[in-house]
């Protein structure tokens, strides 16, 4: 299955501090995000709640510890590590595995659903 | 001392069932019982109060109480698909469909009540249906994909909601109800009527007044036939005519029951045999039906206690009702009808608006007056601060008509509550209950924000409408307490707008980090960045998307244009007060042409295309710039229009040149960021064709010169602007309005409109005008200054945009496929037009939980 392959998608300058970008990988629509700290990480990028593919275009920011994203429909807010909703422990949406390699973000294979889920 | 673990089963596990099992838990009663809940449909509880939601879902478990399918505690066993059949109260034994028997310590009835069907001919044909279940849901959308037209039968609160799921299903819809209005439990002759002139602009044909003589139809429904002759043709019938609730078990058993239905209980919610209980629908405490689930909730509660040797009473509940159906606000509390002796009516009724509103008082023996009821349709903000006023039995203000007049302020909420006045009507907690949540009197917990009391109290955590009082009360409290109101923008700032405001003026901060860093925490949110971008906008004339904000911007700003429900974006181009010449509206449609984009007039005098995909934006205004238009700002927390009537130059009865006008102040503020979205207006005589007096500033020409008004707005709760100087040349007409709006910019809160601002400030307009007018701070020279600032550094962002590769590169689908179009978004053809596909029907219709399901 191709969705377990690394797929390199972007130069790791290509992305900017606290922003997301949108990517195709593994034929379906990849949230892309640099922290301050420059982790990446990767979330889909379909809103649950509004049900358009818009996540990539949210406000990167901090809850307590918790890096997380705001989707720009409706403000829910996803934590970049897991996907899962801060605002409704009932929603996540998917999340993928990052690798940056001699300046190269690759996105892997979807993460298995935590535990809580 | 040992203790023998008892069984307590629970038969029905509906939205009371479940309420019933959670509180038991919480409550340690599964310290002592183990609970078996037996539920007959196939699945955990779920919200019917907003089963029309369904179609919008996922799935089924979107509307899921119990998403994980079981609950925490091991000691409850949840047994689904499985009937209660049979009920022997000598033996205290329990038969389920499937053979199986249980004996229980305590039995708690929660078995709801069916949808009743009228006796009418033609009830059995294919194609009739009940509104009750998710399978009914899914069958009712199974039959839709072959018929065109469906009837509801019943116009009730819930046969409205049954419309509204037939209206998503794209059918033609039909609402028949023998009463001669809708809702008419709830409402007057005078509501119904403004509640049908909403529906019926949503396509809903009513038919009040007339019953309905049979189904018509061979095997399935073609139709109906109404008394009087009239015939409707249909192939979808929903019966919506009441509840009946479901006692049988307890018939069959020889328990008592109420004469209209229902396990007769006590107080404790206990039926003629002690071990048994009965909650909810089924019940009919004192022999009353409640088809509410507040009431049911209650219930649920008092009957945890009761097993708890509690002394909890279950005393009859209040009715109130308020839910949004198909959009429009309806709420109907107390004595709507007016039923007391000597009740008064007041009565606010706006036609055009669809707004009608009722109060009915009674005057107190110490001459005050009382509230003992309303109804509201159409606009049901008053609400949260009604009810309570009901069950409080306050006297009313010296002026109760303010309360259902159109907003002049938010002064409503501030009325002193009695302790004891309910605040939260679906979980019954009084103003008391909150304020000791934030006390913490047993040196316990105390909460410190809305979000805890929420938890704590379960107040506002159901439907919602009284979250501004709760929070209010919140406030008053720590007020009281001497304690400050954290009026902080959110977890990272403990500053308000305006300290932030100036704290970036007196260091020149330039940068988000460099703020945050110093007086903040964290990395910032959704709340606070775009706060902070808006202020370095409105004290820079650097470009928003530099790469030091560009992140901060919420994606309206950040993309230059409006971002709408399936992720495509609207371009609005700015019309100066509304004036075009023919070749530039000819570019404007030949873009939307080439682009296929979906057009619209605005209310503001501009024309907006929907539909650009984002990669799409910078090639729609490389077209638009080429031919002379700027961005029109209709993203941003800014200056949107300035609209005008024709004025003096073509009206026979103008007196001044407002279009002149109009388009020389929207250049002059255009971009100009602020708190809110700011609007004005110029009308070229007091006839007002420009609405001026609903805008953030509003100008009406005089003989003399120009009236100048302040503090306007449409919106959800409209203001009126006032008077804040008269016969103004245009040269002082443009300073004050410069002090003013830089005056609102550096002053208030994140969000705060002018009218709420001005309200806001100690002395409201006459602050405002000694500020603006009399220049009593002697600040008016640096706040002009500020204006000419910001007038000389306007750039067109989207042709700076346009010339800048590393802005550009922004706006692209994807970053490894940049020319692929998002496949997500599809569009079809309406009125000769595109409109987005949605994987589903349009959004879910929003409902309180104190929806009623009889008639």
């Amino acid at each position: 299955m191709s969705g377990q392959e690394w797929e390199p998608v972007c130069k790791f300058g290509d992305l900017e501090v606290e922003r997301g970008v949108a990517a195709l990988v593994h034929g379906q629509a990849v949230a892309i995000f640099r922290t301050h700290r420059d982790d990446v990480f990767a979330l889909g990028n379909h809103d649950p709640f509004s049900r358009a593919s818009v996540l990539a275009r949210g406000i990167v920011g901090s809850r307590g510890e918790v890096d997380f994203v705001a989707s720009p429909m409706h403000k829910h807010a996803f934590d970049l590590r897991t996907g899962r909703c801060l605002d409704d422990e009932h929603v996540s949406v998917s999340s993928f595995d990052v690798r940056v390699e001699d300046g190269v973000v690759l996105i892997g294979p979807r993460q298995e659903r935590r535990a809580a889920g | 001392m040992t203790h023998q673990r008892k069984t307590l089963v629970v038969a029905g596990h509906g939205m009371v069932g479940h309420r019933f099992v959670q509180a038991a838990i919480e409550r340690g009663l599964t310290e002592t019982h183990d609970i078996w809940v037996v539920g007959a449909e196939p699945r955990p509880a779920y919200d019917r109060v907003a089963l029309t939601s369904y179609f919008a879902a996922e799935s089924a478990d979107a509307l899921s109480l119990l998403p994980t399918g079981s609950y925490d505690d091991p000691r409850v066993h949840l047994c689904l698909g499985t009937e209660v059949t049979g009920l022997d109260a000598a033996t205290r034994t329990v038969t389920l469909s499937g053979g199986r028997a249980l004996v229980y310590d305590a039995l708690v009835l929660a078995t709801g009540a069916a949808p009743f069907v009228p006796p009418v001919p033609g009830r059995d044909l294919d194609g009739c249906f009940v509104y009750r279940t998710i399978e009914d849901l899914d069958a009712i959308r199974d039959a839709s994909r072959t018929a065109t037209a469906g009837v509801v039968i019943g116009g009730g609160l819930l046969g409205l909601e049954a419309a509204n799921a037939l209206v998503q299903l794209g059918l033609e819809t039909h609402v028949v109800e023998m009463a001669p209005r809708l809702m008419p439990v709830q409402l007057d002759q005078a509501a119904g009527q403004t509640l049908v002139r909403h529906i019926e602009k949503l396509g809903v044909t009513v038919h009040a007044g007339v019953a309905t003589e049979a189904i018509t139809g061979e095997t399935s429904v073609s139709g109906l036939s109404l008394a009087g002759g009239e015939a409707i043709e249909a192939q979808v019938v929903v019966f919506s005519a009441g509840i009946r609730p479901r006692d049988q078990l307890a018939r069959d058993a020889g328990l008592e029951t109420a004469p209209r239905g229902g396990v007769l209980v006590d107080e404790q919610c206990r039926s003629s045999d002690p071990h048994v209980f009965a909650i909810g629908e089924c019940a009919a405490p004192g022999g009353t039906m409640y088809g509410l689930v507040a009431p049911g909730y209650s219930m649920a509660e008092v009957v945890v206690d009761a097993l708890l040797d509690g002394t909890g009473t279950f005393l009859g509940a209040d009715m109130s009702t308020k839910l949004k159906l198909l959009g429009v606000d309806v709420a109907s509390f107390g004595d709507a009808f007016a039923t007391a002796e000597g009740a008064l009516e007041l009565v606010f009724a706006d036609a055009v608006a669809g707004v009608y509103k009722k109060l009915v008082v009674s005057e107190a023996e110490d001459g005050s007056y009382r509230l003992l009821g309303g109804i509201l349709v159409g606009d049901a903000s008053a609400y949260g601060v009604l009810r309570p006023m009901v069950s409080s039995r306050m006297a009313l203000p010296a002026n109760p008509e303010e309360l259902i007049l159109p907003a002049r302020s938010g002064d409503a909420v501030r009325l002193g509550l009695p302790a004891d006045a309910v605040v939260c009507s679906c979980n019954n907690v009084t103003k008391a209950q909150i304020g000791a949540a934030v006390t913490s009197e047993e040196g316990g917990h105390a909460c410190a924000d809305l979000s805890c009391v929420k938890s704590c109290t379960k107040a506002g955590s159901t439907c919602g409408s009284c979250v501004p009082v709760v929070k209010n009360i919140i406030e008053e409290h720590f007020s009281a307490m001497g304690r400050v109101v954290d009026k902080g923008l959110c977890e990272h700032f403990s500053l308000t707008r305006q300290e932030l405001f100036d704290l970036v003026a007196v260091h020149g901060y330039r940068r988000f980090d460099e703020i945050v860093e110093g007086h903040g925490r964290g990395r910032g949110c959704e709340v606070c960045k775009p706060v902070v971008a808006s202020i370095l906008a409105s004290q820079t004339s650097t470009h928003i998307l530099e790469r030091e904000t560009a992140g901060l911007q919420d994606t309206n700003d950040a993309y230059l244009a409006n971002i709408q429900r399936n992720g495509t974006y609207s371009v609005v181009p700015r019309i100066p007060g509304g004036e075009i010449t023919p070749d530039k509206l000819i570019v404007i449609g030949e873009v939307a042409r080439d682009f296929e984009l979906y057009t619209k007039i605005t209310g503001g005098q501009r024309i907006d295309l929907f539909g650009a995909r984002i990669e799409q934006l910078p090639a729609i205004w490389k077209r638009l710039v080429d031919a002379g238009f700027e961005s029109g700002h209709a993203y941003g927390k800014s200056l949107r229009t300035v609209k005008s009537c024709v004025g003096s130059t073509w009206c026979r009865f103008g007196v001044q040149d407002s279009v002149g006008l109009a388009i020389a102040l929207e250049l002059r503020y255009r971009g100009l960021r602020s708190p809110h979205k700011l609007k004005g207006g110029v009308s070229g005589c007091a006839r007002e064709c420009a609405e001026a007096r609903g805008k953030d500033f509003g100008v009406i020409a005089t003989d003399k010169g120009w009236n100048l008004y302040v503090g306007g707005n449409g919106g959800a709760t409209p203001a009126h602007a006032q008077l804040l100087a008269g016969d103004l040349d245009t040269e002082t007409l443009v300073r004050f309005l410069d002090r003013y709006l830089m005056y609102y910019i550096r002053t208030a809160d994140r969000l705060q409109r002018t009218s709420v601002w001005v309200e806001s400030l100690d002395g409201g307009l006459d602050r405002v005008r000694a500020v603006v007018v009399d220049d009593a701070l002697g600040l008016g020279a640096e706040l002009e200054a500020a204006m000419a600032r910001h007038v000389s550094g306007y750039e067109d962002e989207w042709r700076a945009t346009l010339e800048d590769p590393a802005k550009l590169s922004r706006f692209v689908s994807f970053v490894n496929a940049p020319g692929t179009p998002d496949p997500t978004i599809s569009f079809t053809q309406e009125r000769g037009q595109i409109q987005p596909v949605m994987g589903d029907p349009p959004e879910p219709v929003l409902l309180g939980s104190t929806i009623r399901v009889g008639q």
